[in-house]
C-alpha cells in the first residue's frame, strides 16, 4: 500500500548540519519515494521512519547519574536517579545492586514521584492556636519560635527528681515520633540532641 | 526484636536476604513477602524454581500464596499454636538435629527445681505477681547459677523479668558452663524435657481445632519442614509485622527460634530467620536508636532506681561472660562523642548528664500524657499516627490537646491536618476554634535531596547521594536538628543553670556546607564510627577503650567509616563479587553478613556438609575462614577450653556459636528477658471470639491493656454478639504505611484508589454484602466504611466447632492525599505486647453491615 | 562458590543483549507473576504516561481495567477456587499476568495506518510516531487485542513502544528492568522462545498441565506469532485475550486480488457496452 506523504514532507525543510538541503535531497527523504526506492516496499519500516524516530534516544542519555537507595521498604533497593538541568528527570533500579538487581516494585518504581510530587509543598505553615488557617512564615523565624518553645516547655516543666527524690534529670513535657524513614545520621542527631535536653519520650516506627 | 535477641543474643534478622535463595524450604508466616517485600521476594522465587517448598501461612489468600508451593489459611492470633504443634511434632517424632541441639542451645541445661510451667498452674508460669502485673523470674533460672539482680527491668521498682531493650542478651550467668547439664537429654528438668513437656498438648488435633487448619495439612507442613533439615539441608522463617503486632508477638517469634534451633537451622546458609521490616532504615531507627528505652547500639537506657552511677550501671548492665562483657567501653565510649572534652574520668565521663527513665515512656504512654495535659511539645518526622497508629482516634484527640506540634514531613498528611479536616471536625466532636494546638508544618527534604545512610532490614547500611537541592525552604531532618540545636544552645550559652550543662558541654561542631548550611553528614557518620584520641576513624569495635580515650556514638556501627573511608556507600557490583556480596555497603556487626555463622560448622570446625558449607577452621591458618566474616573470634580453635574465671569473649568456648550469649548458646528456654514467659504459650488475643482451648487463662497474662475513655475493649471470649468477626488489618504492595508516601501521588492511587474490605462470599451472604458495593465496619472505638471486594481467598475457618469469619482491613487510608478513605487503626484498641509495647493491629473483633457510615 | 549443589536458576540474572539488527520482543511468564504492578508504574514513570483514572472496579485487585492510550502494560488478576480433585489439585488459584501490546508479527494497526504513523523499527516492534499521527483512530478498530486508543486529551493514538527510546540507547524497557521477579523477560526473540519453550517444558514435567504458551509459534495463530508473547495457566480467553486473534488486514491481499478482480471484470463488462454498442 503506498504511504500519502507525512509531514516530513519538503515544506518543512530546515538546515541540516550546517548546509541548506538542495531540493534532490530533499525529495530523497519523502517517504513515498523511500518507499520506491528503498528495501521498505510495503512502507511499513524504514520508508515511513520520522526526523523523530530517527533521531530518537533515551531522554536522560545527557543526565548525571546519582547512587541512591529507595525510600520506601526495608529491602533497600539500589537507585539510580537522573538529574537533568537540577531536576531528578528518572529513577530506576539499579542494576549494580546484589539485593535487588536493578528491580523495583511499583513503590519504589513511583520515587520519581514522589519527589517531584503534585502534593509537595517548599514553604513552612503555621496554625497559630484556635486558627482556622495556615499561613506562612519564613524558614528562620519558624526555627527560632520552635526553639523557643523547648526551651520554655523544657524549664517550666523540668523535672530534677522523682517523688522518691531520685534523679531523673528530665522533662516529660516534650516528646518526639518518627524515624524509620530518616537516615541513621539523622536519627542520630535527634537522640543525641534531645537526650542531652532531657528529653526521654523519643520514639519512632519501630514500636509500631 | 527482643524475641531474637533473647534467644540468639542480637536483636536483627539472622541471615540477608539473598540468602533465601539457598533454602530447601522457605515459611513465610506473619508475612505476606510478595506484597510488602516484592524485591526481596525475588530470592524466595529463585529458591522455587531451585526446588524448594515455600509454605505461606495466613488467614488471606494474597500475593504471596499465590506464588508459593503450599497455602494454610490460619485464623488470626492462633500463630503460637500452630508452630507450638510444630515443636511437638518434631519432640514426639525426634525430628531434631541432635548433634546441633545438645552442643549448640541450652537443651541439656538443667532448670531450677522451683520451675512451674503453664501446664501446672493452668496457664501462668511459676512467680506470676497479679498485684504487679509480672513475673519474679528467680524460679525460671538455670539450676545452680545465682538470679544476678542486673537483669532487672527498667521499668519496675524491683528486680523483674525482662529488660526493655532490643538486643536483649537477656541476662547475666555467673559463668558461661552451667554446672547442671545433661547431655543425653533425658533429665526431667533439663530444657528439652521441659521443651517437650510444655507442648505436649499442641497436637495437631489441637492445631486443627485451636487454628482452623485441616489436621492433615498442618501435618504435611510439619513433615516437609523436618525434612528439609538436617546436615544436608536448611530451611528458613520469614516474618514481619503479622507476628509482631499481637499482645503476645515477641512470643510468636521466639516459637520460630526454638523451632530454628531444634531443627538446627540457625547460622547456615538458606536457614535463619528472616525478620522483614517495614522502612527504609527502620533497622537504623532501633540500632542508633530514637526509640526511649535504649541508647545507641542497645545498651539501655539508664534507670533512675537502678542506675546511679555508671560503675552501677555497668555492674549490673554487664555481663561477666560473652559479648556484652564490654559494656563498659561501649558506654564510656559513647559518652565521650557526646560530651567529648567534658567526660572525664573525674566526672563519670559525662553519666550524670543524661536523663532516666522511671517506667515505659513508649509512644502510646506518651499519647495517654498528651490526653491528660502533661505532653505539651511534640515533634513528628516523616511519621503519621492520627491515622496510622492503633486507636488513631485517640491519637487525633492527643494531638488536638497538645500545646505545640511540629509536623516535617513532604506533604500535609493527616497529622498536621487533623485540626480542620478529620473525621471529628465533620462529625463536629472537635470544633476548629476550640482547638488550642500550636502548629508548625515543615517542609522536609526527599531521599534525593540529602546524604546519608539507611540500614535495611538484614542490618546493611547503604549510603544514598544527594542528587539535587532541596526546593524553597524545604530541608533534611538533619539541617532541622543541627541548626536547633545550634540555636537552642547559643539562646542558653549564658545559663548558670544546671541543667543546661548537658546541652551546653555538648559536641554540637559540624561543619556545614552551602548555601543552606547543610551539615556534612559524612562527619555525622565519623562521629558514629568512633575515633581514637587523634581523631582517626576506628576499625573495629574491638578497639573501643573504657578509659576515655575512644569516642564512638553506636558501637555495633564501628567499622563503617574504617580507615577514613565511607564503606556504606561502596558499590562494586553484586556481578564482580560472591553471593555475599561482602564489598556492597557495610553490615553490622563488623560486615558479618550471616550471623552466628560458627553454627555452620560442627563443634569440630568442619561444615555440616559440604552441601552447606559457609564457614569452616582452617588448620593450617589456624583461623575461622569461608564465605563470610565468620561471627566467631577468628583465631579461637574449635577445641578452645576457657580457663576457669575466664570474662568475657575468652570465657566462651570454641564450639559456643551465641557469643553475645553469656553461655555462648541459642536458647530454647529463655530464664530471662522476657516479660511474659520462658517458652511461648498459645494465649487468645484480647479480643477473640473463642476461649482459650488449653488453659483457664484466656489471654497473656502480662499484656499491656491502656486504660481511657477513649479506649474501650470489646467484650471477649465466648463470642460476643456484639463484634462476632475477628478483625485484621494488613498492606498492599501498591501502597505505604499510612500512605503519606503513597496516596498522595496519582501514579500509586490509581492502583488502589479506595479504601476496602476483604470479605468471604460466606460472610457476605450472612450480612447482605454486595461486591463493590459500601460496608460499615464498627469496633467498640468507632466506625469506619469502606468499599466492599467479596473474595474466596478470605475463608471461614473452623475453631472449636464453630465457624469464625475473618473481616480483611488494609490500613493505608487516610482524609488527606489524591485517594482518600477511613482509617482502618479507628477501629483498634491498644493492647500492647508487654515486652516491646507494641499494639495488636491483627486480631481483634468487630461487626460489619452493609451501606455507609452515618453521617 | 554454589552452597546449594544443583541446576543454577533456569533464568539467569544477566540481560541478553542484542546483537544490531536482531528483534527483540518480550516473553511474560505469568507463572511466576507475583501482580505488584511494578511493571505499570515503570512504565508510566518512564513514558509520562497520564494516570488513567481513580476507579475502583471490584474486580479482584485490577483497578486500571484493560490496555488503552493511558495503561500499556495491565495486570489482569483471576480468583478461581475449583474444586480439590482426587489427586490433590484444584483449589485456590490467583492467576496474574502483565498485558502488553503484543507487537505482533503481522499488525494490523500497522497495515490499516493510512498516514505512515505506524512502523516497524529496526528491532522489529511496531511503534506510533507520535509526530507523525493525525488520529484518525483506524488502528483502534483493527486492534484484534484492543490494545491501542486515541488519548482523549490529546487525539493522538498511543500503545506501548517496547521503549524504542531506551533500546536505542542500549537499555532495557523499563517494564522489564523493573519487574521484581523476572515475570517480564527482555531479549532477542529467538532467545526468548527457547526460554518460554523450556519452561513450558519444566512446569509440564511438575504436573502443571494447564500451562500453555500464546503468541509464541508463528504458526500458531493467525497473527503471525507475536513478539511479546506469553506463558499462561489457562486458557486465553479466562485472561481476557482472545483465543485466536486474527490480524484485520489478513485477508488483505485476497481481497485486493478479489477487489483486483472485480474491478477486471467491470472493466471487461463496460468495454464489452461499448463495444456492442458500435
Amino acid at each position: 500500500m503506498m504511504k500519502q506523504s507525512n509531514t516530513g514532507s519538503p515544506a518543512s525543510a530546515t538546515a541540516r548540519g550546517g548546509h541548506m538541503e538542495s531540493a534532490a535531497e530533499l525529495i530523497r527523504r519523502w517517504p513515498v519515494v523511500r518507499q520506491i526506492e528503498g528495501d521498505d516496499k510495503l512502507g511499513l519500516g524504514l520508508a515511513v521512519r520520522s526526523r523523530h524516530s530517527i533521531e530518537l534516544k533515551p531522554r536522560i542519555s545527557d543526565a548525571r547519574v546519582v547512587k541512591s537507595v529507595c525510600p520506601f521498604c526495608a529491602v533497600g533497593c539500589g537507585q539510580r536517579v537522573f538529574v537533568q538541568g537540577g531536576v531528578v528527570t528518572q529513577i530506576e533500579g539499579d542494576p549494580d545492586s546484589p539485593i535487588s538487581r536493578g528491580r523495583l516494585c511499583p513503590k519504589g518504581a513511583s520515587s520519581r514521584e514522589l519527589v517531584n510530587g503534585p502534593l509537595r509543598e517548599y514553604a513552612v505553615k503555621y496554625r497559630a492556636p484556635y486558627s482556622r488557617s495556615w499561613r506562612e512564615i519564613p524558614l528562620d523565624r519558624a526555627m527560632d519560635m520552635i526553639a523557643d518553645r523547648v526551651i520554655k516547655t523544657r524549664a517550666e516543666n523540668w523535672e530534677a527528681s522523682d517523688e522518691q527524690g531520685r534523679v531523673t534529670n528530665r522533662t516529660m513535657a516534650i516528646g518526639s515520633y518518627g524515624g524509620a524513614t530518616l537516615d541513621n545520621e539523622e536519627n542520630y542527631l535527634i537522640k543525641k540532641l534531645f537526650t542531652s535536653l532531657g528529653i526521654v519520650q523519643i520514639e519512632n516506627q519501630a514500636r509500631i | 526484636m527482643p524475641s531474637l535477641g533473647t534467644s540468639f543474643g542480637r536483636g536483627g534478622a539472622t541471615n540477608f536476604q539473598q540468602d533465601v535463595a539457598n533454602s530447601d524450604c522457605i515459611v513465610i508466616m506473619g508475612s505476606n513477602m510478595a506484597e510488602c517485600h516484592p524485591v526481596g521476594f525475588q530470592w524466595v522465587m529463585e529458591a522455587k524454581l531451585r526446588g524448594a517448598t515455600v509454605i505461606h501461612i495466613d488467614p488471606r489468600f494474597t500475593r504471596t500464596s499465590a506464588n508459593a508451593s503450599v497455602y494454610v489459611p490460619i485464623r488470626a492470633g492462633s500463630d503460637i499454636a500452630f508452630l507450638g504443634g510444630i515443636v511437638n511434632y518434631i519432640c514426639e517424632n525426634d525430628k531434631l538435629f541432635r548433634d546441633y541441639v545438645v552442643a549448640y542451645t541450652n537443651a541439656a541445661t538443667i532448670i531450677s527445681d522451683d520451675f512451674k510451667d503453664t501446664e501446672d498452674l493452668d496457664g501462668l508460669f511459676s512467680g506470676w505477681d497479679a498485684k504487679r502485673h509480672s513475673y519474679d523470674p528467680s524460679s525460671w533460672q538455670y539450676k545452680g547459677m545465682d538470679l544476678h539482680a542486673s537483669a532487672g527491668d527498667m521499668e519496675e521498682l524491683d528486680p523483674r523479668a525482662g529488660n526493655d531493650r532490643f538486643g536483649g542478651h537477656g541476662g547475666l550467668l555467673t559463668r558461661a558452663t552451667p554446672p547442671n547439664r545433661d547431655p543425653t537429654l533425658q533429665h526431667p528438668r533439663c530444657v528439652y524435657q521441659l521443651v517437650k513437656r510444655h507442648y505436649g498438648r499442641y497436637t495437631p488435633e489441637f492445631v486443627e481445632t485451636t487454628c482452623g487448619v485441616p489436621k492433615d495439612l498442618f501435618l504435611s507442613v510439619a513433615k516437609t519442614l523436618a525434612e528439609n533439615s538436617g546436615r544436608e539441608r536448611t530451611s528458613a522463617f520469614c516474618y514481619a509485622v503479622g507476628w509482631t503486632q499481637h499482645s503476645v508477638g515477641v512470643q510468636y517469634i521466639r516459637t520460630a527460634a526454638i523451632i530454628q534451633l531444634l531443627l538446627g537451622n540457625m547460622g547456615r546458609p538458606g536457614g535463619g530467620i528472616m525478620a522483614l521490616r517495614g522502612h527504609a532504615s527502620i533497622q537504623g531507627s532501633t540500632d542508633v536508636p530514637t526509640l526511649y528505652d535504649i541508647l545507641p547500639g542497645y545498651i539501655p537506657m539508664p534507670h533512675a532506681y537502678h542506675h546511679t552511677s555508671l560503675d552501677g550501671f555497668v555492674e549490673r548492665e554487664s555481663n561477666t561472660t560473652g559479648g556484652w562483657g564490654r559494656m563498659k567501653a561501649y558506654m564510656v565510649s559513647l559518652l565521650k562523642a557526646w560530651w567529648g572534652e567534658k567526660a572525664r574520668p573525674d566526672n563519670e565521663f559525662g553519666f550524670q548528664y543524661l536523663p532516666r527513665l522511671t517506667g515505659d515512656h513508649s509512644a502510646y504512654q506518651s499519647a495517654l500524657k498528651m490526653l491528660d495535659g502533661s505532653l505539651k511539645g511534640y515533634f513528628l518526622f516523616g511519621q503519621n499516627p492520627a491515622v496510622g497508629s492503633a486507636n488513631s482516634k485517640l491519637h487525633r484527640f492527643a494531638l488536638a490537646n497538645l500545646d505545640w506540634l511540629v509536623v516535617r514531613d513532604l506533604v500535609e498528611i493527616e497529622s498536621a491536618a487533623f485540626w480542620s479536616n478529620g473525621p471529628e471536625i465533620k462529625s463536629g466532636e472537635m470544633k476548629t476554634d476550640e482547638i488550642k494546638t500550636e502548629i508548625f508544618w515543615m517542609p522536609a527534604a526527599a531521599h534525593t535531596e540529602k546524604d546519608g545512610s539507611f540500614t535495611n532490614t538484614q542490618r546493611l547500611l547503604q549510603w544514598h547521594h544527594q542528587a539535587v537541592e532541596p526546593r524553597g525552604d524545604a530541608r533534611s531532618d538533619l539541617w532541622f536538628m543541627y541548626h536547633l540545636g545550634r540555636i537552642i544552645r547559643a539562646k542558653l550559652a549564658r545559663s548558670s543553670d544546671a541543667k543546661d550543662r548537658a546541652i551546653l558541654d555538648l559536641t554540637w561542631d559540624y561543619p556545614v556546607v552551602g548555601n543552606t548550611r547543610d551539615p556534612d553528614a559524612e562527619a555525622v557518620l565519623k562521629e558514629i564510627n568512633g575515633v581514637d584520641t587523634s581523631g582517626n576513624p576506628l576499625t573495629t569495635f574491638a578497639e573501643l577503650k573504657d578509659d576515655g580515650s575512644t569516642a564512638c556514638g553506636v558501637w555495633i556501627y564501628c567499622g563503617s567509616y574504617a580507615d577514613g573511608v565511607n564503606q556504606t556507600a561502596r558499590r562494586k557490583p553484586g556481578t564482580e563479587q560472591t553471593s555475599v556480596a561482602p564489598e556492597w555497603g557495610w553490615a553490622w556487626p563488623a560486615n558479618r553478613r550471616l550471623l552466628y555463622n560458627r553454627a555452620s560448622a560442627d563443634p569440630s570446625g568442619k561444615p555440616w556438609s559440604e552441601r552447606k558449607r559457609y564457614v569452616w577452621w582452617d588448620e593450617l591458618s589456624r583461623k575461622w575462614t569461608g564465605n563470610d566474616v565468620p561471627d566467631f573470634t577468628a583465631d579461637k580453635p574449635p577445641d578452645y577450653v576457657p580457663a576457669e574465671g575466664a570474662t568475657g569473649d575468652a570465657a566462651l568456648a570454641g564450639d559456643a556459636p551465641f557469643i553475645m550469649q553469656a553461655d555462648g548458646r541459642g536458647w530454647l528456654f529463655t530464664p530471662m528477658g522476657l516479660k511474659d514467659g520462658p517458652l511461648p504459650t498459645h494465649y487468645e488475643p484480647d479480643e477473640s471470639p473463642v476461649r482459650n482451648p488449653l488453659y483457664a487463662q484466656q489471654a497473656n497474662p502480662a499484656r499491656q491493656i491502656l486504660k481511657h475513655r477513649l479506649n474501650p475493649r470489646n467484650e471477649n471470649g465466648n463470642g460476643s454478639a456484639r463484634y462476632p468477626f475477628v478483625m485484621t488489618t494488613y498492606r498492599l504492595t501498591e501502597h505505604h504505611t499510612a500512605g503519606g508516601m503513597s496516596r498522595f501521588t496519582g501514579v500509586l492511587s490509581e492502583l488502589q484508589p479506595e479504601m476496602f474490605c476483604e470479605v468471604s462470599p460466606e460472610l457476605a451472604r450472612e450480612r447482605g454484602l454486595v461486591n463493590g458495593g459500601w460496608a460499615t465496619i464498627t469496633s467498640s472505638r468507632g466506625s469506619i466504611e469502606a468499599r466492599v471486594l467479596v473474595t474466596d481467598r478470605m475463608t471461614p475457618v473452623r475453631v472449636q466447632g464453630k465457624i469464625v469469619h475473618q473481616v480483611g482491613l488494609p490500613y493505608h487510608w487516610g482524609f488527606q492525599g489524591l485517594s482518600k478513605g477511613d482509617a482502618a487503626n479507628d477501629l483498634y484498641g491498644l493492647v500492647l505486647d508487654p515486652n516491646v509495647h507494641i499494639q495488636d493491629d491483627k486480631a481483634a473483633t468487630c461487626d460489619i453491615r452493609p451501606g455507609r457510615r452515618p453521617r | 562458590m554454589a552452597v546449594v549443589s544443583g541446576p543454577p536458576p533456569y533464568r539467569d540474572a544477566t540481560v541478553v543483549q542484542p546483537r544490531p539488527g536482531e528483534k527483540v520482543g518480550f516473553f511474560t511468564d505469568s507463572s511466576i507473576c507475583i501482580g505488584c504492578k511494578a511493571c505499570e508504574v515503570a512504565c508510566k514513570e518512564w513514558n509520562h504516561v497520564p494516570v488513567d483514572g481513580l476507579n475502583f472496579l471490584g474486580s479482584s485487585y485490577d483497578n486500571t481495567g484493560e490496555l488503552g492510550a493511558n495503561t500499556w502494560r495491565h495486570v489482569a488478576f483471576i480468583e478461581q477456587n475449583r474444586p480439590v480433585a482426587a489427586d490433590g489439585t484444584g483449589g485456590m488459584r490467583w492467576l496474574m499476568n502483565s498485558d502488553v501490546c503484543k507487537h505482533c508479527a503481522h499488525a494490523a494497526c500497522l497495515e490499516v495506518c493510512p498516514t505512515g504513523a505506524l512502523m516497524r523499527t529496526e528491532f522489529g516492534t511496531v511503534v506510533v510516531q507520535p509526530d507523525i499521527c493525525n488520529g484518525c483512530g483506524y488502528c483502534v478498530s483493527a486492534c484484534p487485542f484492543g490494545v491501542i486508543e486515541r488519548r482523549e486529551s490529546d487525539g493522538r493514538a498511543f500503545k506501548c513502544t517496547l521503549c524504542y527510546d531506551r533500546l536505542k540507547g542500549h537499555m532495557q524497557p523499563a517494564c522489564a528492568q523493573a519487574c521484581p521477579t523476572q515475570s517480564i523477560q527482555f531479549g532477542p526473540i529467538d532467545d526468548l522462545r527457547t526460554r518460554a519453550r523450556r519452561r513450558l517444558a519444566d512446569l509440564q514435567q511438575q504436573g502443571v498441565a494447564d500451562a500453555r504458551l500464546y503468541g509464541v509459534d508463528e504458526t500458531d495463530n493467525e497473527v503471525g506469532g507475536l513478539h511479546a508473547f506469553f506463558l499462561l495457566l489457562d486458557k486465553p480467553e479466562v485472561y481476557g485475550l482472545p483465543t485466536h486473534p486474527v490480524t484485520a488486514t489478513r485477508d488483505l491481499p485476497q481481497m485486493w486480488r478479489t477487489a483486483a478482480a472485480a474491478a477486471g471484470m467491470l472493466a471487461l463488462g463496460v468495454l464489452a457496452a461499448f463495444v456492442k454498442r458500435r
